[in-house]
């Protein structure tokens, strides 16, 4: 079988000595930083991608993901613990883990955690290695129409299936093309809202934003009241979830996964929407829903493999089509275009080393997280005490140093306290930078291919609609806006009759 | 209830977009627009500031129509001070060299906390930047220098 001699030929690259160290760093620093709260996975990521710039591609790849997983899996400790989820993903998983911790039965429930998301990792990384290759080789045959289709619909997704406003997730799409618009245009060689400076002639920096959106956003939102929550520590005495709690876990483990596998291929989902369809999933299959909200241990298993499994098949649309789904992928697609790589189906071809070594690392990597994370649950406990005060100088060093780094030039560091300000700004008034990001990291892909596009169509944009490929994306953009914009006419109206009644 | 427009989320929201839109599109008309079959260096920028415009203008007026106000306190403060050591550090680090650039980063930071420890920042500062030296300089090889004589 073809797909064992690649996973073998990725394990010969995942295993050198060298990449194994930097997968052990990159979960042993995600989870470490994920656990601290108030910290989650797009924070870590944002603030140690500058970091992996300085190493070569492969290292830097599997670092990346180890950091994501890793942060993933530390935010669920603090979620369990304290009752302080760092990211949407883990509200559910707060829910009856924190619950489960104030009856004293936290060891259960963190080990299940593990041992749910190792186990839908583990099928995540094989549907990757299974889905990968035939999905790069039909992306392969796409020329421009297709590609702007495809990109206008995972675009269209995200914003539309992602939480929050619909409208201002178009909105923030919309915003992160214009930013990403920034630079020298490649045909004609002209500054575009460069604004005069000369740093921006090159484009703005894929971490300036980054950091700028995700950290500086969220440092200051933490600051505006002080955190709440409170640590069970001295109770985690048992580890060892009981022969019932295993029973009662693998069903939802193995749903969760499933759930999980399906919405994190999806554009804009991920993990927040697949741990909350998996607790829904969950609650209606038990035999006693009431007891969920109190502690049942299902309510932690299922949630917890769906986050993980989602977190694992995102990389496909990612690594294959070079179309990242959510903002994490597209912080993992820009670490990729800094390095030289230039995403899309041609990476499994021509990087092969690169592409399966990180499918490998990735099984290894949550292999890490369960080796890891259960012995040293005390360890993580400890960093929960570290109060925020301390914390949050020394992620806005690492910010500083790392973008410093990128291009030695103190212009990156204005850029990242306005991106800073209009990342507060925009959160404040609800504005989800997800999408912006996407927009960001998409946008001259997409404006290249639309002109590509027409160029070969000699301007006739009935191209991508005569395009067999291409129409079927545009259907399915304009299937998703519909059905996404009828809901919303019917709350109207309901709000219409709810005003007039009242 | 009516609430008012400077709390009011969306209109808030699509003010903002209409200026950024706004200012995006008067940039662009400085670029040729070309035609749809050549498309000029303005073609692209122009739709989407259009765009965006169009829906700061939608966001705004259903924030007339809703009035939501925009949720918990604004943290101006700490956004000043945090705002303010990522440009400092910048500015410093073309100047005086790492360590002094790092001091003035944690000071100016800290003091966008709740509670500012003069001995903890100095304890804090030392211990972070003891790291970033073994992280940046001796574990990456970052060739910055450390102070200005260096």
């Amino acid at each position: 079988m073809e797909i064992f001699d690649n996973l073998i030929f990725g394990f010969t690259v995942a295993l050198s000595l060298s990449n194994l160290w930097y997968c052990f760093l990159g979960v042993f620093v995600g989870t470490a930083i994920g656990v601290l709260p108030g910290v989650g996975p797009l924070v870590t990521i944002a603030m140690l991608l500058p970091i992996t710039f300085n190493l070569p591609p492969i290292p830097a790849l599997i670092m990346l993901a180890g950091i994501y997983y890793g942060s993933q899996y530390g935010g669920s400790t603090t979620s369990i613990l304290m009752n302080l989820p760092g990211e949407t993903a883990s509200v559910v998983t707060c829910i009856d883990g924190y619950q489960m911790a104030k009856q004293g039965r936290a060891g259960p429930a963190l080990a299940i955690a593990a041992v749910g998301s190792f186990f839908a990792g583990s099928v995540g990384t094989l549907l990757i290695a299974m889905f990968g290759p035939p999905i790069a080789e039909m992306a392969l045959k796409f020329g421009a129409p297709e590609y702007f289709s495809l990109m206008l619909m995972a675009l269209i997704a995200a914003a539309c299936l992602s939480s929050g406003d619909m409208v201002k997730a178009l909105a923030m799409v919309v915003l992160g093309l214009l930013l990403g618009i920034i630079g020298t245009d490649v045909n004609s060689g002209m500054a575009r809202f460069s604004f005069g400076i000369s740093e921006l002639t090159d484009g703005m920096g894929f971490t300036v934003v980054a950091v700028g959106l995700f950290a500086v956003s969220e440092i200051v939102k933490n600051l505006e009241s002080p955190l709440k929550g409170e640590v069970f520590t001295s109770k985690i005495k048992n580890l060892m979830p009981t022969l019932a709690d295993l029973k009662a876990s693998t069903m939802p483990i193995l749903r969760g996964t499933a759930v999980g596998a399906f919405f994190g291929t999806l554009p804009g989902t991920g993990p927040a929407i697949s741990s909350f369809s998996s607790y829904m999933v969950e609650k209606k299959m038990a035999k006693d829903p009431s007891r969920f909200g109190k502690g049942a241990i299902e309510g932690v298993a299922g949630p917890e493999a769906a986050n993980n499994a989602a977190a694992q098949t995102a990389f496909i649309p990612t690594l294959t089509l070079g179309i990242p789904g959510s903002g994490v992928m597209a912080l993992i697609l820009g670490a990729l275009t800094i390095q030289g790589i230039a995403p899309g189906p041609q990476v499994m071809t021509a990087k092969p080393d690169l592409f399966w070594g990180l499918i490998a690392s990735m099984w290894i990597g949550n292999l890490l997280l369960v080796v890891l994370n259960l012995p040293l649950v005390g360890m993580w406990v400890q960093l929960l005490k570290v109060p925020y005060r301390w914390l949050f100088p020394s992620i806005i060093m690492f910010c500083a140093i790392g973008n410093y780094s990128i291009n030695n030039s103190a212009m990156d560091l204005y850029l990242v306290g306005i991106m800073g300000i209009l990342g507060y700004l925009l959160m404040k008034l609800e504005c989800a930078p997800a999408p912006l990001i996407l927009g960001f990291v998409l946008g001259p892909l997409m404006e290249e291919n639309l002109r590509r596009a027409l160029l070969i169509s000699r301007g006739d944009p009935t191209v991508f609609f005569t395009r067999p490929i291409s129409l079927g994306f545009m259907i399915a953009s304009a299937l998703i806006l519909i059905t996404m914009i009828m809901p919303a006419i019917r709350k109207k109206k309901e709000d219409a009759y709810t005003q007039g009644g009242g | 209830m009516k609430v008012d427009l400077r709390s009011n989320k969306d209109f808030l929201a699509g003010l903002l977009m209409i200026v950024i839109g706004g200012i995006a599109f008067f940039m662009a008309l400085d670029y040729p627009f070309g035609s749809a079959l050549r498309m000029g260096p303005g073609y692209f920028p122009r739709v989407l500031a259009g765009l965006f415009i169009a829906f700061g203008i939608y966001v705004g007026l259903r924030g007339l129509r809703t009035g939501e106000k925009v949720e918990g306190v604004w943290g101006w403060k700490a956004l000043a001070f945090i705002t303010v050591s990522f440009w400092a550090f910048g500015w410093l680090m073309d100047r005086v060299g790492l360590i002094p650039s790092l001091v003035v980063l944690f000071f100016v930071s800290a003091l966008a906390g709740h509670e500012f420890k003069l001995k903890e920042v100095i304890i804090l500062s030392t211990v972070m930047i003891l790291f970033a030296y073994g992280v940046f300089i001796y574990g990456l090889g970052l060739p910055y220098r450390l102070f200005w004589w260096d």
